[in-house]
């Protein structure tokens, strides 16, 4: 695909029209993983709209957005920014060899009380 | 009365305290939850992705049984409950989605959002009555109990339509009901660090201790949650700062119901 294609691609998947943004920050002040995201949820609504994706696709929020919806609810002109970082995260994963989690790095961090819905939620949202 | 039950995977292993309190539970209030046939895992957490229609089959399969079995979809999980809510508003709204899963699922009548999804909390407070269940008391909690809501239960609220997101009530009314005080404090309706766990547990670790940390200095004496995850976060990464349950193993207590 070319990048404008990208571009186009992940707009589809978010399903939300970034251009209602006012840009009021409301969506990153209300993040709760804000200090773990590289490019906080107010920049990857700005940033895809000025189709400036390169830094979207490199980023380090991808893997922590906890998709808690919480910048999805407060969001005064409904654009839904965690809908962007799941696309983002979906294009990037379903490249070859993106996954976010490696099957073989599990069983050291599972312990006995680790709940099924904690596996399948992970693999879910960092691979394909 | 009877209706369809939707357990999902957790609750059939790591969290069947969850589930068998719950059935316990709603026989002595006069519900019979029945579970459905040959259910599938609703994959713990909705695909936001526009183009994931595969992704959210089984919740559409789910709740195509329960159409023909009553028309009412009871969940107990949070998880299960926000895919198979949230899959249930696409069926209904989104004629791409529901063109693209009939066509793949090929049923004898399309399936177009038709049953209704019904939380175990929703169905304590609209079918039994929180009334009810205050009469069916027999040893009342008398203790301070503070709601863990997260964030599944609640948002997106436009889809939910659970409770006030910023400001809900419904595990308030349930622990006064079963004879507790609730305790209301600023991050109930945070969110626990969630999936996040397997890929960077420092973050789940810093939120799951702000919950706790915000509970014990309002004055709960323990915390209770739908979600296994939720308790699962709170539990191992929240520094054990409070005891976590589930709010049916407290709903059990209260009703003498042993399980």
């Amino acid at each position: 695909m070319t990048r404008e294609e990208y571009v186009e691609s992940i707009k589809a998947i978010s399903g939300t029209d970034v251009r209602k943004c006012m840009k009021c920050g409301k969506c990153s002040g209300r993040c709760p993983a804000f200090k773990d995201m590289d490019i906080k949820p107010h920049q990857f609504v700005t940033l895809l709209g000025q189709g400036k994706i390169d830094v979207l696709l490199e980023s380090k929020a991808i893997w922590n957005c906890l998709s808690c919806m919480a910048c999805v609810e407060r969001c005064p002109r409904g654009v839904a920014p965690a809908a962007v970082v799941e696309a983002v995260r979906d294009t990037v994963v379903r490249m070859q060899g993106k996954n976010g989690i490696k099957a073989e790095d599990i069983p050291p961090i599972v312990d006995e009380l680790i709940p099924q819905q904690l596996l399948v939620s992970a693999y879910r949202k960092y691979n394909k | 009365m009877k209706i369809c039950y939707y357990p999902g995977c957790t609750l059939k292993t790591k969290a069947k305290d969850m589930d068998v309190t719950a059935r316990l539970c709603a026989k002595t209030l006069g519900v019979e939850m029945e579970e459905i046939e040959n259910w599938q895992c609703c994959g713990a957490v909705y695909p936001m992705g526009t183009d994931e229609i595969a992704t959210k089959l089984s919740a559409v399969r789910a709740l195509d049984y329960a159409k023909h079995n009553g028309g009412k979809l009871l969940t107990l999980c949070s998880a299960c409950h926000n895919v198979i809510k949230r899959a249930n508003e696409d069926m209904k709204t989104n004629e791409d989605m529901r063109l693209r899963a009939n066509n793949y699922m090929k049923l004898d009548q399309p399936y177009g959002g038709e049953t209704e999804v019904l939380h175990y909390l929703e169905m304590l407070k609209n079918v039994v009555g929180f009334d009810t269940i205050k009469k069916a008391v027999v040893k009342p909690l008398n203790r301070k109990v503070g709601a863990y809501y997260g964030c599944l239960l609640l948002r997106p609220s436009g889809v939910m339509a659970f409770d006030n997101p910023e400001n809900p009530t419904i595990i308030e009314d349930f622990i006064r009901a079963i004879g507790g005080t609730p305790v209301v404090y600023p991050f109930r309706n945070e969110c626990c660090g969630a999936y996040v766990a397997l890929k960077n547990s420092e973050l789940p670790k810093q939120k799951s201790k702000k919950v706790l940390e915000s509970a014990k200095e309002k004055g709960a004496e323990e915390v209770i949650t739908a979600c296994p995850l939720c308790l699962y976060n709170l539990q191992v990464n929240g520094g054990g700062i409070l005891p976590v349950k589930y709010f049916t193993e407290l709903l059990a207590e209260a009703l003498g119901v042993q399980a």
